[in-house]
């Protein structure tokens, strides 16, 4: 099944609250905000009140990080209901979580949780996103993850997972090109097979963040500006696919808007940069 | 398969304890340390946006201690992390039995964040009071009220805080009380309610009619002043939001 989400081509930010008052009061140069989806699936109040004000200026992406749409024991359908109540009022761009597990049973670790990359999980995973996107009345995009460990029963890599996952649902894809590069570092992975392996088609949105270098691993805090091989591989990935839906995704240390801005213009040259190359 | 992955991921997340399991499980376990890390640090960091106030008076080691007792009974089960602090006064109480004042300052916390979201509701003109039969009108309540009985002095102890000015010391009150805490507009309210007010407003969960709140304040402080009360009370609560509706019920059909 093919992804019927249509592209989108432009540049935005995640909506966070250090940054309400430039949003609300002047004309931010982007052409798009994510906000992350949870912080508004509430009754009332002052921030649903801003994200509606802000959405009368900009599209808006619901960006989900508790979904879960790895759990084996299905979705949650109070979820889902808060989740579609917000999209139908804010007429999102794209609705968005991750390919990950947070909840089992009664239990939410409010993390995202790594899956094994098998037949069952794919069966799994399939399942729900079928679940979630009829109830929500949309298709959906999934991120691919950061993680920290991988399964030894896996049967296929992750973009193998994630490349069947959208055919199998018509689910899009957000490549969160940080992610790619934590994973592959972490687990040893090559991020230009894992490009390569991911299809352009699907593809409606790309995040960029930054990370820290643990003791072992690279962590995904989306704390720091956007690393040289992140943009690297940035680069590689829009000669793949185009133009699309690109974002700074910074959700710690939030640094003033001029500076995200200006991280966000090195990912329009970094695009134009490839663009005039891939001319000459 | 996955289920059973899922389920020891999740003990071992919740005890911290034998992974042996998962390792065999996953390649490079030295990786799981990052999601036990993650789990515990962001329900640490959650309970500390949530209660900064109560973190000040019990300093920052005292707090981690109540942070680790909560996080050790009490595993997140709701899809928002925001609901996690709900129940941290269960573990308030276990290791602080004879603080009310603690309590208290707990539940003014973690209500004005439950307020800060609750359902929108407009203030009430003059034009939705014009003609009125009070003796039959029923009072609508605003969502976002919230109210318990207050024993101690913790609302001006949190009050000191806020305005980073001299705390007082914690002291029981001269005179039980309430706390009443609601939004007005954007705008969260929180004050002291003497304990009528305080039983008053309770009542109006059983019994919604204005006339049924005249009955009560006349039985309790006389004819004249139960009146005068009822009709200050519905007046200051109109004004500052608390109730945001008056519903009207049909007359008889004749």
């Amino acid at each position: 099944m093919t992804t019927l989400l249509p592209t989108f081509d432009g540049y935005g930010l995640g909506l966070r609250r250090e940054h309400y008052r430039d949003f609300l009061d002047t004309d931010v140069p982007v052409d798009f905000v994510e906000v992350i989806s949870e912080n508004f699936m509430v009754d009332g109040g002052q921030p649903l009140d801003i994200l509606r004000r802000v959405r009368e200026r900009h599209p808006v992406i619901l960006h989900g990080v508790s979904l879960s749409i790895g759990s084996a024991d299905g979705l949650r359908g109070d979820y889902l209901q808060r989740l579609r109540k917000l999209a139908d009022a804010i007429e999102p761009l794209f609705v968005s979580d991750h390919l990950s597990w947070s909840r089992f049973a009664h239990f939410n670790s409010h993390d995202l949780l790594p899956l094994p990359y098998t037949e069952e999980t794919l069966a799994v995973v399939c399942r729900n996103i079928d679940t979630a996107q009829e109830a929500l009345g949309r298709p959906m995009l999934f991120e691919n993850p950061s993680s920290y460990v991988s399964f030894a029963a896996s049967s296929m890599s992750e973009w193998e997972f994630l490349a069947e996952m959208s055919r199998r649902t018509g689910c899009g894809l957000l490549l969160d090109v940080n992610n790619i590069h934590v994973s592959a570092r972490n687990h040893g992975w090559d991020a230009q097979a894992y490009l390569r392996g991911i299809p352009a088609k699907a593809v409606r949105q790309i995040h960029l963040a930054g990370h820290t270098q643990g003791e072992d691993l690279l962590i995904d805090t989306h704390d720091q500006p956007v690393s040289d091989e992140v943009w690297a591989l940035y680069a590689a990935a829009t000669a793949m696919l185009g133009p699309i839906a690109t974002m700074i995704e910074r959700d710690d240390a939030i640094p003033p808007l001029p500076d995200l801005l200006a991280e966000l213009d090195i990912a329009r040259s970094v695009r134009r940069n490839r663009a005039v190359k891939e001319a000459a | 398969m996955l289920a059973r992955m899922q389920q020891e991921f999740s003990d071992w997340l919740v005890l911290a304890g034998d992974d042996d399991a998962l390792r065999q499980a996953v390649v490079a376990a030295r990786g799981l340390a990052a999601y036990q890390n993650n789990y515990r640090t962001q329900l640490v960091n959650v309970l500390r946006a949530s209660y900064p106030q109560l973190r000040s008076v019990l300093g920052d080691d005292a707090f981690l201690q109540l942070a680790i007792h909560y996080i050790d009974h009490r595993p997140p089960s709701s899809w928002t992390l925001d609901a996690y602090g709900a129940d941290l006064p269960e573990s308030l109480r276990a290791l602080y039995p004879h603080n009310p004042d603690l309590q208290e300052l707990a539940w003014i916390e973690w209500t004005l964040s439950e307020i800060f979201v609750a359902p929108d509701t407009s203030a009430l003109g003059a034009d939705d009071l014009a003609g009125i039969d009070w003796e039959t009108a029923t009072l609508r309540l605003s969502p976002s009220l919230r109210q318990r009985s207050a024993t101690t002095n913790a609302l001006a102890i949190w009050s000191a805080l806020q305005d980073e000015a001299p705390t007082p010391e914690a002291e029981m009150l001269a005179v039980p009380a309430g706390l009443v805490a609601w939004r007005e507009g954007f705008s969260s309210r929180l004050r002291q309610a003497d304990a009528l007010e305080h039983a008053a407003l309770l009542s109006l969960h059983q019994d919604a009619r204005f006339g049924a709140l005249c009955d009560a304040l006349v039985e309790h402080l006389g004819e004249e002043a139960g009146v005068a009360r009822a009709g200050q009370l519905l007046a200051e609560w109109i004004g500052s939001g608390i109730v945001v509706g008056v519903d009207v019920s049909p007359g008889p059909r004749g």
